[in-house]
Parts: structure tokens; sequence; C-alpha cells
């Protein structure tokens, strides 16, 4: 008998703490996987941020340190020039990344430091109770826009990105999403040449992933893995926005 | 021939398993709850193709898939 599929020995046998359907969870295998399939184990370090993946130190089967709110970056950072030989990770939700820590992300790209970045775009503040988030859709309900996002009124959404691309120092920038079975495949590929960059010491990489939060978008879990093809891939577009391996 | 095997007490009931697989043989029991209280998935035909969708889309990693 071939196992076809089982689960990451790089995850944990703790239960996860997100709601159902919630893809933080996939997200997370993604990562263990990729990590596996490297030969990552025992050697790589990540960083758990504030928002519902708080807890991340328990689920993945590495060291891993928490730290306050959109500071991953910079902890990273000091993480990976005292320890360079092993694989440092920085795991983000939006609110963590793009507003709180929106300082600490632009100049850790900026820097071009040789750390792997994965950020959870949910459009939303997951843990708090579903307040707005700078990646928040146009028109989006949230407990802080309770009539939807109105330009004049919440500002737009921010495309990280994109911003971040123009920057000098990173060396690969990508959106993914894990809203089927294709786009997860394609999603693991981004995550893996993240972490293949800096084990060749190429510098910066930011994954973006669109993720979903079924339970303060008020949607079920398969209604939500739409809304991500349907409405936030309108707004954030997938695709590579810098690659400086590209025709290498 | 291959078959899934779902760890019904892992399993959150989020129906995402249900709606990616191609030979829509898998559902949401109305009757089995694990002991926190969720309606699990569960295979309701012999026909499982393999082909890991189910799997690879389990956000907590309940189900495996074997080949025989
Ligand atoms: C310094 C500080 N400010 C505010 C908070 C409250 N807080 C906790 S989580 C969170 C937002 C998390 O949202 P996001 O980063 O998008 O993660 P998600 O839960 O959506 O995955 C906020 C504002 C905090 N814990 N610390
Ligand atoms: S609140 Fe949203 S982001 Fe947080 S675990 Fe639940 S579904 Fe996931
Ligand atoms: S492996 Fe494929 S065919 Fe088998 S149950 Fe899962 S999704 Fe369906
Ligand atoms: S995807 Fe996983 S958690 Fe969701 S119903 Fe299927 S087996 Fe259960
Ligand atoms: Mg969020």
């Amino acid at each position: 008998m071939e196992i076809l599929y089982k689960k990451s020995r790089m995850l944990t046998d703790t239960p996860l703490s997100y709601c159902p359907g919630c893809t933080h969870g996939i997200v997370h295998k993604l990562l263990a996987e990729t990590l596996e399939e490297i030969g990552a184990e025992g050697n790589v370090i990540g960083i758990a941020p504030v928002g519902c993946s708080v807890f991340a130190y328990k689920f993945f089967n590495c060291d891993m340190q928490q730290v306050a709110h959109g500071r991953a970056p910079a902890c990273a950072t000091g993480i990976k020039r005292c320890n360079p030989d092993k694989i440092v990770f920085a795991y983000q939700g939006d609110g963590d990344i793009a507003s709180i820590g929106i300082a600490e992300i632009i100049h850790a790209a900026a820097r071009g430091e040789n750390i792997t970045v994965i950020f959870i775009n949910n459009a939303i503040y997951g843990m708090t109770g579903g307040q707005m988030a700078p990646t928040t859709l146009v028109g989006q309900k949230t407990t802080t826009t309770p009539y939807g996002r109105v330009v004049g009124i919440n500002g737009n959404p921010i495309r990280l990105c994109e911003m971040i691309a123009t920057l000098d120092g990173p060396c690969f920038v990508s959106r993914v999403s894990v809203s089927d079975p294709v786009n997860v495949r394609k999603a693991k590929k981004a995550i893996k040449k993240g972490f293949e960059n800096q084990i060749n010491k190429k510098g910066f990489s930011l994954i973006e992933v669109l993720s979903t939060c079924p339970t303060n978008w008020h949607m079920n879990p398969v209604q939500s893995l739409d809304y991500v093809k349907n409405e936030m891939t309108k707004i954030f577009p997938l695709g590579v926005f810098k690659d400086c391996q590209e025709g290498n | 021939m291959a078959r899934i095997i779902i760890d019904p007490e892992v399993c959150k009931g989020c129906g995402i398993c249900v709606s990616v697989c191609p030979i829509k043989i898998l559902k949401i029991s109305n009757i089995v709850t694990n002991k926190a209280g969720y309606f699990v998935a569960e295979v309701v035909e012999d026909k499982c193709i393999g082909c890991c969708s189910c799997a690879i889309m389990c956000p907590d990693s309940a189900i495996s898939v074997l080949k025989q």
C-alpha cells in the first residue's frame, strides 16, 4: 500500500485553534510540507505573529518565537543575522504586516534581509472580531465598516506586494491563493521558491497568500473560497511581482 | 484503487473536502458528531481515484490518502 498523502511531520499533533474551514490551516500545511521537502527539519526558526496565528508556535514542529504585533520581520532579522545557517520564516496576517507592522516589513525588504515572509491576507482583523484591515476590499462589511468600506472615509486597500516590489532590496515577491487545489499547488511552489532563495543567500522573499476568514466574513468555508476566487483576486491580482532569478 | 482515511476527531466538518472532490463521494454526516461536537466528513461511495484534492485542501490535515 502506497501513501499518496499524509500530514506533514513538520506539524505537531496539537489541534489547530482555527475556526472550521479557516485557510490559515492550509497555509500551515504548505509551509510544513515545503520545509520537510527541502530537508530543513531541525534547522528552522519560525516567527509567530499577533493575530489568529499567534499560537503558530504550538503547531509547527520547529523552533518558534512569538513576537509583538507587527515586529516579525525585525525579530526575524535579528534571529537570521545571529543564526545565518538557520532557515528563518515570519508568518504574518494583514493587520500585523500592513498596519501596525508596515514599517518593519518595508525596511526588512529594503535591506534585503535573507528571510522568507509568509503574509496571510484575509482582508480583516480576524482575531479581534472582524474589524477593517488595510486590505479590506472597497464595499466589504466589517464591524468597523458596517455599511461597507467607503473610499472617502476609510481609504483604499493596500497592495503590499506591488509596493514592496518597487524596492531594490527584495529578491522574490509573489501573490498566491489557496482557493482550490490547483492554486494550493501553485502556492506551495512559490513558498518553496521563497525558501530556496534564502538557502541560496539571494535575500528577501515575500509570499502573500489570499486566505479566508469564514467566521468574520459571515460566510461558510466553501462560499469563502469562492469569495477569494471571485472578489479578492480582482483587487489583489495573483502573480509574481519581482523575481531576481528571472532570466538566469 | 485508492481510498481515504478521515480522522473523525480532527475533522471540523467544514465541508471543503466535500466541495472539491471531483467524484463527489464525500458528505458531511447529519448523524455522526465527534467529541468537539462537529458533524464530520464521511465517504459515501467506494470510488476514490486518489487525486488528493480533499486532502490537500483540508485545513486540519484530517485526511490521508492511500493507494492499494
Ligand atoms: C500592540 C497591539 N495592538 C493591538 C493589538 C490587538 N490585536 C490583536 S490581533 C489584531 C489584528 C490581527 O489581524 P491580522 O494580523 O490580520 O491577523 P488575523 O487574525 O486576521 O489572522 C489586533 C489589532 C495587540 N495585540 N497588540
Ligand atoms: S477568526 Fe477568521 S482568521 Fe481567525 S481562525 Fe477564525 S476564520 Fe480563521
Ligand atoms: S482523493 Fe480525490 S477522489 Fe478520493 S475522496 Fe479525495 S477528492 Fe475524492
Ligand atoms: S476538509 Fe477536513 S475538516 Fe473540513 S470537513 Fe473535510 S475532513 Fe473535515
Ligand atoms: Mg487578517
